[in-house]
């Protein structure tokens, strides 16, 4: 919450912020899930609430509540075909104001590889999307990354939709700028089209040097 | 083994069988429409046979034949265990033309043989359009009422959808965005539309399926 402050010099203490932030900051963290689940990216909504990963309890979501009702949080979790896209449409309309829509993995993002007859391609043509989670299944973590950019777009208002991107491997990276070829080391730098300087490890070192 | 089912049959309903064809111990036979039902009794029904068992009923689409469809029952005995298939040739039905004895475009029910025929009976009419005279309940199994055509058949768009609701074209709930539309839904996120019509214009050997709506519903493009 960016807007609190708190007020030194009180014996009881308090702090002041609006009252919009409040709610959202409450909202953000207490999401309760509808799973619509429908398709092979379930098995991978299991594992991202698994023990390894708890990808949702940790993050205020742990309740889901299979009526829409009392959910705000609506997980598209796998294709949806044009003969369910009623039961999805009427799902989302019965749950209550503020509510939210994640879709998660490329089937329900843009219909993936059904490029036919039965699949409807993307489910924002029927409902409003908040988050986009692109994946042939997204990984726990790009879930993960879903949740708290929709945490992240609750506590700002915002309600632009968004793409989780995927996450970058800054440990290869380093690993790409600190190490050289050793063909690099001794003649400097080399055109990349011809030897990637790519070297996973430590480069050896000839005996003594070191 | 299969092959004494072949020549049961032949010897039972010679004129009716039009060809059997074998491949790895697969035995095929191919009846004529008149002559589907019998012969898919007697399979069931005579003892050397005893196909008790209904693995499938399937279709297949041949356009450039006269006879359009193929109808392919596999059957399987679970006390012999051997299998066959057995096929019949049917035309596609015209719409008003009265029947024609010489075109067959029907064949009989087999749900009244095996019961386990009757949804896939039901799936052959959804994909195809056959129809099985007799069928006690002749819907369609996976799509809706309201689907035209048979989306199996050579002759349907591939890419053809028929929504049951209307796709969301303007804003509608709480000013939240558009959907994505063509080409978009990829990683590198929305286009500028205008940029996108523009080399629509100059690539004349683009899809015409990425077009933009003709009634100009296009969302605004996003920053």
């Amino acid at each position: 919450m960016g807007e609190v402050r708190e007020i030194a010099g009180s014996e009881a203490g308090f702090a002041t912020t609006k009252l919009d932030a409040l709610l959202n900051w409450a909202r953000k963290w207490s999401l309760f899930q509808y799973p619509f689940v429908t398709a092979c990216c379930g098995m991978e909504f299991m594992s991202l609430n698994g023990p390894r990963y708890d990808g949702l309890a940790r993050f205020g979501a742990e309740a889901p509540r299979f009526s829409p009702r009392q959910a705000d949080l609506l997980w598209v979790v796998g294709t949806i075909s044009q003969k369910q896209a009623p039961a999805l449409k009427r799902i989302y309309e019965q749950m209550c104001d503020p509510k939210y829509v994640v879709a998660f993995g490329t089937c329900a993002s843009c219909g993936g590889f059904y490029d036919n007859y039965t699949t409807v391609p993307g489910i924002d043509k029927v409902i409003p999307v908040d988050v986009y989670i692109p994946g042939c299944p997204p990984r726990p973590e790009a879930v993960i990354d879903a949740l708290n950019l929709l945490q992240d777009k609750i506590q700002r208002g915002d309600k632009t939709p968004g793409i989780v991107k995927p996450r970058e491997d800054l440990v290869e990276r380093q690993l790409v700028q600190l190490q050289k070829s050793p063909k690099e080391l001794e003649y400097g730098p080399q055109r990349r089209s011809v030897e990637p300087p790519v070297l996973l490890g430590t480069p050896i070192k000839p005996e003594g040097e070191r | 083994m299969s092959a004494v089912i072949v020549e049961r049959v032949k010897a039972h309903f010679g004129g009716a069988v039009v060809e059997t064809t074998s491949f790895r111990g697969d035995e095929t036979i191919v009846v004529t429409p008149a002559a589907y039902y019998d012969v898919a009794k007697f399979l069931r029904d005579d003892a050397a046979c005893d196909m008790s068992m209904f693995i499938d009923i399937t279709a297949v689409d041949y356009p450039s034949r006269d006879a359009r469809f193929e109808l392919v029952l596999s059957l399987y005995s679970l006390h012999k265990g051997h299998r066959i298939r057995l096929k019949t040739r049917l035309f596609e039905a015209e719409e008003g033309e009265p029947a024609d004895a010489a075109k067959p475009t029907t064949v009989p029910t087999v749900s009244t043989i095996w019961a386990a025929a009757n949804w896939f009976e039901r799936e052959v009419w959804d994909m195809f359009g056959l129809k099985f005279e007799g069928h006690p309940d002749l819907r369609r199994l996976l799509l809706y009422e309201e689907f035209q055509g048979h989306p199996l058949r050579k002759d349907y768009p591939a890419d053809k959808t028929q929504p049951l609701i209307p796709y969301r074209q303007g804003p509608d709930v709480l000013g939240k965005q558009l959907p994505f539309l063509g080409d978009e839904g990829m990683p590198f996120g929305r286009k500028d539309w205008a940029q996108r019509d523009a080399a629509w214009a100059d690539d004349a050997m683009g899809d015409p399926s990425d077009a933009p709506p003709p009634d100009g519903t296009a969302p605004t493009p996003v920053p």
